[in-house]
C-alpha cells in the first residue's frame, strides 16, 4: 500500500458531468489540490526549490520551513490514476524495462517522466531539487527515489525509520530518529534550499497542524454515529488529502478541517448519511471496516458496488496511512523534533501485525462495523504479505464476517468489475445472512 | 401445486431446480447458457418443471400400481419418446429457418442445389432421429444445437460430396440459423408433445397400451395440474439479466453454501469448479457462508480450461476424465493457464509422454490450483463436499482425493452426482425460505 487521496476538478476538464456530488469541503480539498500543483509548476520560476517525499509520516512541516513547494509522487500516480492517465504510463514503465510485478505507483511515476514530467492538472511538474526519503515500512520507496535519483542526479536525503517489530516505539527509535533529523536531514535541507532553519516557524506550523488533526479525528470518528453521516473510506480519502500531502501546517488547512467538522456536524443533526457522487446514500445496510487502499483507476466504480448495495465503510486502516491520530498522536509545538519523530514511527505503514489486527479489531468494535474488508493491491509486496493472515485473526476475534477482494492502486488491468462485485455482493449478503442467523438463534 | 425454483446462470450452462412444499427435488433443468441469458433461464426453469411432470408421473402412477413392475420402463421410454418430439420439432424449426437463409444468403447460382441438398439433409436427420433417443444410445450432449449440429455437419458433408456442392455454402447456412431456433422457447409445448410421445411409448411398449386408460388417467391427472412458481431465486454470473427484483438474486456463494448443505447436511467446506471460476467456501452447520476465496482475474485451471484442452485434442469434455484415469506415469504439467494450454500440451506430446498421462498432469495441475484456493479460505474441514461441472470428471476427483488426503488427512469427500445443480438447489432453498419460513410472495422486476 502506500498513501493519499485528492481528487481534482471537474473544473479544468469540461468532458466531466458537472453533476457530481461532493460536500462544499470537498471541492474546496479539489481547489487545494490543484493550487498544489500550480505552486509546483511555478515553483523554479519563482526561485523556489522542489522537494519530492513520501506520503506515510511525512514531513511537511518542516519541508514548509525550507520554502519547498511540495512534491508527492504517489499522490501524482494516484492523481493520474483517477483520470485514467496512469495506464498508458505504466506501459511505458514496462516498456522502459520495469517488470509486471513492480508497484504500480512507482511505474505510473516513472511512466509519467517518460512523458515529459507533465502533471496531473495537465501542468509540468517540476524536476525536484531534493528527494527526502522518509522509510516508513514501504520497503519499496527507497529502490523507488534510487530510480529517480539515477534520473535527476538531484540531492538525496534519507530519513531512516526504524520498523516497530516489537509493536512499540522505544526510546532508543525515538533518538535515532531525531539524531538523523538534526544531523542529517535538517543540514541537508538548508543546504538545497539555502534558507536557515528556524524551529519557531516549525512550532508555527504544527500548531496548525495539530487544530486540523483535532477536526480530523472527530470527524472520522463521526462514523460511530448509526447511520454514519460519512463514509470513512471512500469519503475519506477526499478528507485525507490534505493533512496527508503538501497541506498539515497551512491555515488552508485548518480552515479545510473546520469546515469539514461543521459540514459533517450538520449531517449529523439531519440524521443523514454519506454523500456519494451520486447523491445522498441510500441507506445504510451495512457497516464495514476496511483494510487497504482503494482502487484508483475505477474509484466511482468501485464506490458504486458499495452503496448500491447500502454498505458504508465506517473505518479504514487507509484513512490512517499517512499518520496515525485517533489513538491520541497531535504533533506538538512544544517538541517538534520529537513529535516528528514520533509522527514518523507511528504512521500505520510502521506497525506491525498485531498492530494493525489490533487496530482493526478495535474499529470493528467500536464503530460497530458488521465486518472486515480486505483490498488486497496485487503489486504491493510490502503490504499484501500477511493480509490473510490478519483476516482469520480478526474474524477468530470479533466473531465478525471478513472477505477479501483483489484489485491495484493504478493498474486498470487489475480490476476486474465482474469478479469483485460479485464478491462484495456475496460478502454484502454473507453477513445479511448471518445476522438474521443469529438474530433467529 | 406450489413450487419454488431456483436458477443458476453459469457461464457454460444454466441450471434450474424445482422444489415442492416438502423442499423435496421435485426436478432438475439443465441448457447451454448461450450468449442469451434471458432464454437460457427460460429453457431451463421449462426443462426442470417438465422433469418435475415426469417425476409426479412416475409417482402417479406408482401409487397407482397401473403398471406394475414395468414403471421404471415405462417412464424411461415415454421421457425419450418425448425428448424424440421435441426433436423433431425443433428439427422442423430448424429446418424452415435454415430455406429462409438460403433464400437470403446469395448463393447466386448454387441457390437450388443448396435448397435440395438442405432438403436431403433434414430428411436424414428426421429418419435418423429415433436411433438418436433409442434406450442406451449414446449422446455427446443434451443440448439441441450440440445433437443437432453435430448429425448436420456429417450428413451435410456427405450430401454435399454426393451432389458435387461446396460444403462451406450447408455450413453457413447452418451458422446462420441455429441460434434462432436456440432461442426460442417453445411454451405450452407440454401436453400435445407429451400426448404424441405416449403414442409412440404404447407402441414401443404394446403391453401397457392394453391398460391405455388406467395409465393415460394418472397422466393426465399430473399434466391437468398446474405447478405454480411460488417464489424464484436466481443466482451466478448472468443473475443481474434476470427477469426479477433484486429481493429474488443471491450470490452463488451462497447458493453454493446452501445447495451443499442441503445434499449433505454435515458439510463444512464446499469446493466449487465451475466454468469460470473456482469457489471454495466454509459453511456453518447451517449451511450459512463464513467464509469464502475465488479465482481473480483469470479463470485459470476452471472447467473452461478442460473444455479448450478436449479441443485441442478433438475429444468431448466427458472423454477427458476416462481417458486420464488410464495413466500409468505421472507428468508434472506447471501452467494451468488456458492460453498456453495448447503449447504445453503439444511440448509434452512431442517429448514422447503419453496423451493419458499427460491429461492425468491436467487434471492434477487444476485440482492444485484449486488446492490452494481452499488453503486460502481456510483449508478443507470434515465433511467436504465436491461441486460444480468438474465434479463429474473422474480424473479430477482421484486427484483431489490424493491430494486432500496428503494435506488434511482423511475426510469425508462428498459428491453428488448431480452436484451440477448445486447452486440452483440453494436458490431453490432460498425460494423456498423465503415463502415458508418468511412469507414472501413473488414480485415481477419492473421493466428497465
Amino acid at each position: 500500500m502506500s498513501t493519499p487521496i485528492q481528487i481534482v476538478p471537474g473544473t479544468r476538464t469540461p468532458k466531466k458531468p458537472p453533476q457530481v456530488q461532493k460536500e462544499d469541503s470537498m471541492w474546496l480539498q479539489k481547489e487545494l489540490i490543484n493550487g498544489n500543483y500550480h505552486e509546483l509548476a511555478t515553483a523554479h520560476e519563482m526561485n523556489r526549490k522542489v522537494s519530492a517525499t513520501f506520503v506515510p509520516g511525512n514531513l511537511n512541516e518542516l519541508l514548509m520551513c525550507f520554502n519547498f513547494a511540495r512534491s508527492l509522487p504517489e499522490t501524482n500516480a494516484l492523481q493520474n490514476g483517477m483520470r485514467k492517465k496512469s495506464g498508458k504510463m505504466i506501459m511505458d514503465a514496462e516498456r522502459d524495462g520495469h517488470s509486471e510485478d513492480v508497484c504500480t505507483y512507482v511505474k505510473a511515476d516513472l511512466g509519467m517522466m517518460l512523458q515529459g514530467q507533465v502533471g496531473p492538472t495537465g501542468e509540468a511538474l517540476p524536476t525536484p531539487d531534493v528527494l527526502l526519503l522518509s522509510y516508513t515500512g514501504c520497503f519499496t520507496f527507497m529502490k523507488w527515489f534510487e530510480l529517480i535519483r539515477q534520473k535527476y542526479n538531484c540531492e538525496t536525503v534519507m530519513l531512516h525509520v526504524p520498523y516497530q517489530g516489537d509493536g512499540k516505539i522505544s526510546k532508543n527509535m525515538r533518538d535515532y530518529v531525531l539524531k538523523q533529523l538534526k544531523e542529517k536531514v535538517i543540514p541537508t535541507l538548508e543546504k538545497v534550499s539555502g534558507v536557515k532553519f528556524d524551529i519557531d516557524l516549525l512550532r508555527q506550523y504544527m500548531r496548525e497542524s495539530a487544530k486540523a488533526e483535532e477536526d480530523l479525528v472527530w470527524t472520522l470518528q463521526s462514523a460511530k454515529h448509526k447511520p454514519s453521516p460519512i463514509d470513512g473510506y471512500f469519503g475519506a480519502v477526499y478528507y485525507i488529502g490534505p493533512i496527508f500531502t503538501a497541506f498539515r501546517g497551512t491555515p488552508e488547512a485548518t480552515k479545510f478541517y473546520s469546515v469539514l467538522r461543521s459540514e459533517i456536524a450538520q449531517r449529523i443533526r439531519e440524521g443523514k448519511g454519506p454523500v456519494t457522487p451520486e447523491g445522498e446514500h441510500p441507506g445504510e445496510k451495512y457497516r464495514l471496516v476496511v483494510e487497504g487502499p482503494p482502487n484508483w483507476t475505477s474509484f466511482r466504480e468501485f464506490w458504486k458496488m458499495f452503496y448500491d448495495e447500502g454498505a458504508v465503510v465506517v473505518a479504514s486502516t487507509y484513512a490512517k496511512v499517512g499518520g496515525v491520530y485517533d489513538f491520541g498522536f497531535r504533533h506538538d509545538p512544544e517538541h517538534p523534533l520529537e513529535s516528528l519523530a514520533e509522527y514518523c514511527l507511528g504512521c500505520y505503514t510502521n506497525l506491525n501485525f498485531p498492530q494493525r489486527i489490533d487496530m482493526i479489531c478495535k474499529y470493528i468494535d467500536e464503530y460497530q462495523a458488521d465486518g472486515l474488508l480486505i483490498n488486497s493491491i496485487k503489486s504491493c509486496n510490502s503490504f499484501s504479505a500477511g493480509q490473510l493472515l490478519i483476516l482469520r485473526e480478526v474474524e477468530k476475534r470479533t466473531g465478525k464476517p471478513a472477505a477479501f477482494i483483489e484489485s491495484d492502486l493504478v493498474d486498470p488491468r487489475y480490476f476486474s468489475a465482474a469478479n469483485i462485485k460479485n464478491r462484495l455482493e456475496s460478502y454484502f449478503q454473507m453477513v445479511k445472512q448471518k445476522r438474521t442467523a443469529t438474530a433467529a438463534h | 401445486m406450489r413450487c419454488f425454483i431456483g436458477i443458476d446462470l453459469g457461464s457454460t450452462t444454466t441450471k434450474a431446480v424445482v422444489i415442492d412444499e416438502q423442499h423435496r427435488i421435485l426436478g432438475r433443468g439443465i441448457t447451454n447458457s448461450r450468449s442469451n441469458y434471458d432464454t437460457a433461464a427460460t429453457v431451463a426453469k421449462q426443462e426442470a418443471l417438465l422433469s418435475a411432470r415426469f417425476h409426479l408421473f412416475r409417482e402417479a402412477l406408482g401409487t397407482s400400481g397401473a403398471l406394475n413392475g414395468g414403471l421404471d420402463e415405462f417412464v424411461g421410454q415415454l421421457e425419450r419418446d418425448f425428448r424424440l418430439e421435441q426433436f423433431l420439432v425443433q428439427l422442423a424449426d430448424l429446418e424452415q429457418v435454415c430455406a429462409k437463409s438460403v433464400a437470403t444468403a446469395r448463393f447466386g447460382e448454387a441457390e437450388k442445389a443448396v435448397s435440395t441438398a438442405l432438403g436431403a439433409v433434414f430428411a436424414r436427420l428426421r429418419q435418423e432421429a429415433p436411433e438418436l433417443f433409442a434406450p442406451g444410445a449414446k449422446r455427446k450432449s443434451d443440448f439441441f444445437r450440440d445433437i443437432a449440429g453435430s448429425r448436420y455437419l456429417a450428413i451435410g458433408e456427405e450430401v454435399a460430396k454426393d451432389s458435387g456442392l461446396r460444403y462451406d455454402f450447408l455450413l453457413n447456412v447452418f451458422d446462420r440459423s441455429i441460434i434462432e431456433v436456440e432461442n426460442r422457447v417453445y411454451l405450452d409445448s407440454l401436453a400435445p408433445h407429451l400426448l404424441a410421445a405416449l403414442k409412440r411409448t404404447f407402441k414401443a411398449l404394446p403391453e401397457t397400451a392394453a391398460r391405455g386408460e388406467a395409465v393415460r388417467a394418472p397422466i393426465q391427472g399430473v399434466l391437468d395440474m398446474p405447478l405454480e412458481e411460488a417464489y424464484v431465486v436466481g443466482t451466478g454470473y448472468g443473475r443481474a439479466r434476470l427477469p426479477f427484483s433484486k429481493e429474488h438474486v443471491r450470490s452463488e456463494i451462497l447458493c453454493h453454501g446452501l445447495g451443499a448443505h442441503v445434499m449433505y447436511p454435515h458439510t463444512a467446506t464446499v469446493l466449487d469448479i465451475g466454468g469460470q471460476d473456482t469457489k471454495a467456501i466454509q459453511v456453518d452447520p447451517q449451511g450459512i457462508v463464513e467464509s469464502f476465496q475465488m479465482n481473480d482475474r483469470c479463470a485459470a485451471g476452471c472447467g473452461r480450461y478442460l473444455g479448450y484442452i478436449a479441443d485441442e485434442m478433438n475429444m468431448g469434455l466427458h472423454e477427458l476424465g476416462p481417458l486420464a484415469m488410464k495413466s500409468t506415469k505421472m507428468v508434472r504439467i506447471n501452467s494451468t493457464c488456458t492460453v498456453f494450454a495448447g503449447a504445453e500440451l503439444r511440448d509434452r506430446l512431442s517429448l514422447g509422454e503419453k496423451r493419458e498421462d499427460i491429461m492425468a498432469g491436467l487434471h492434477r495441475a487444476i485440482i492444485l490450483r484449486a488446492m490452494s484456493i481452499l488453503a486460502r479460505s481456510g483449508g478443507v474441514r470434515n465433511e467436504f463436499t465436491f461441486t460444480g461441472g468438474v465434479a463429474k470428471n473422474e480424473a479430477a476427483v482421484k486427484s483431489l482425493t490424493e491430494l486432500i488426503a496428503e494435506n488434511y488427512g482423511k475426510v469425508t469427500l462428498n459428491i453428488d452426482p448431480d452436484s451440477i445443480y448445486t447452486g440452483a438447489l440453494g436458490g431453490a432453498t432460498f425460494a423456498w425460505r423465503a415463502v415458508m419460513e418468511e412469507g414472501k410472495a413473488i414480485e415481477k422486476r419492473e421493466a428497465a
